[in-house]
């Protein structure tokens, strides 16, 4: 298992725990928790609805990838760790970090 | 007025597909989409990515699909009204029901059917102040015709193709383009990239980059934008219109005013019948939840089989409806 805090629209702070031996990313975890997380394309990094910024955590976490930058930099708004969450994997590198919902489709 | 027995909302792979089964049927469908193609999100999306659980296809692709469902209902002649969006329904005294999009178009039906996947794809919006008081009054999302913009200043915000190939195109209409882009370079297609680089030596577009909307200004209409730059210096913009092509996003759009049981963004449905609260107004397909329910295009294909045997009664409310199988009976065309 793996423990990181997930910040909402609002601010609130909230400790997420997720097994990590289930293939699972962290847009799926999102969902599951209820967050409103529309995830359009279903995972595929081909709709920015899952846009989220890393607040804390190791710095390569904040790393996008080119397929997720081709959807971030079409957003009217994104940051130098913006994240599409269904591209990050429920790994141990998410132990402690601090993530937050972004995005006005979420 | 178009005048059908079942009108769909929405021609995705759901709502396309809910034509040949209306169609085995003997009932005829008129289909809407806000989008100016069919194929929803599979078209819009992902129109190359291959999808692996189709029965019976080890692998397609989504476009071909799409291709696969509209050669399907073809014998069924059914009919589109595309880039347009339903926004009232009417109920008749009788039952049926009037349509009206956006665009004013109206279509009379026995039966509605929604598929409409995740809502409407609307453009995103920059977060700016004031700026739905500029709508439609020099802010504008879409280029439906550019000869809108002859002879005009236009300033165009963002990174992709459509901003790419907007700023190409509209170089030879408007009488002066801008483009807007919030990083040094460019992600979307490399030729059109270098073709604007051109254009702006050239001096045919005014190109500034690491920029981001900041204010719009005009008594009544648009007249300035104003940018933000790198070092946080504000550049202060004269322009006719603004074009802001951040893409699209899905929202339930005028679907959540009719009086349906919305739950999360979602109808919820009868799935003995897959019909919602009101009665000859049924739900299939992703925009649909019920206990149990996986967003899955094969799933919809079932809940468009079901729900059209449902629908019969109100399209033939003397006949009995018997189930034959399209092996026994053929496809039999109108």
């Amino acid at each position: 298992m793996v423990t990181f805090t997930v910040e909402d629209h609002d601010g609130n702070r909230q400790p997420v725990e997720a097994p990590i031996d289930m293939g699972l990313n962290l847009m799926e975890i999102l969902k599951a928790c209820e967050y409103p997380v529309l995830a359009t394309c279903g995972g595929m990094a081909l709709c920015a609805t899952c846009h989220v910024e890393i607040l804390e955590g190791k710095d390569e976490l904040g790393h996008a990838s080119d397929a997720e930058l081709d959807q971030l930099e079409n957003l009217p708004e994104y940051y130098p760790t913006s994240r599409l969450a269904c591209q990050v994997r429920i790994s141990p590198m998410l132990e402690g970090a601090v993530v937050k919902l972004r995005g006005e489709d979420n | 007025m178009i005048t059908t027995d079942l009108c769909i909302i929405g021609a995705g792979p759901v709502g396309l597909f809910a034509v040949f089964e209306a169609g085995l049927l003997k009932m005829r469908c008129h289909l809407i989409d806000y989008l100016p193609q069919v194929g929803g999100q599979l078209s819009e999306i992902y129109p190359q990515k291959p999808i692996y659980d189709i029965p019976g296809y080890p692998e397609i692709k989504a476009q071909d699909l799409v291709d696969n469902l509209m050669e399907q209902i073809k014998p069924f002649k059914p009919t589109f009204t595309l880039g347009e969006r339903v926004d009232h329904l009417a109920k008749q005294a009788d039952g049926s029901f009037i349509l009206t999009t956006n665009d004013k178009t109206q279509v009379h039906a026995q039966v509605i059917i929604i598929a409409g996947g995740l809502g409407v794809f609307e453009p995103r919006k920059p977060v700016l102040e004031n700026l739905e008081k500029f709508e439609g009054k020099g802010v504008t999302y879409m280029v439906k015709n550019p000869e809108h913009f002859r002879d005009k200043k236009v300033m165009l915000a963002g990174g992709g193709d459509s901003a790419l190939d907007w700023a190409i195109y509209l170089s030879n209409v408007a009488e002066r383009v801008t483009l807007v882009h919030r990083n040094e370079t460019f992600r979307g297609a490399p030729d059109s990239a270098a073709k604007v680089y051109d254009l702006a030596n050239k001096g045919k577009i005014d190109l500034i980059l690491s920029a981001n909307l900041k204010e719009l200004g005009g008594n009544g209409t648009l007249k300035t934008v104003v940018l933000e730059g790198k070092s946080k210096e504000e550049i202060t913009v004269d322009t006719d219109y603004l074009i802001p092509l951040f893409g699209l996003s899905p929202k339930l759009g005028p679907i959540a005013d009719w009086g349906l049981n919305i739950d999360k963004n979602a109808i919820e449905v009868d799935t003995r019948d897959y019909s919602t609260g009101v009665e000859r107004i049924y739900a299939i397909g992703d925009i649909n939840t019920y206990p149990g329910k996986l967003k899955l295009i094969l799933c919809g294909f079932h809940e468009a089989a079901i729900m059209m045997h449902s629908a019969f009664k109100f399209v033939y409310p003397d006949q009995k409806l018997s189930f034959k199988y399209t092996t026994v009976n053929g496809v039999n065309s109108f």
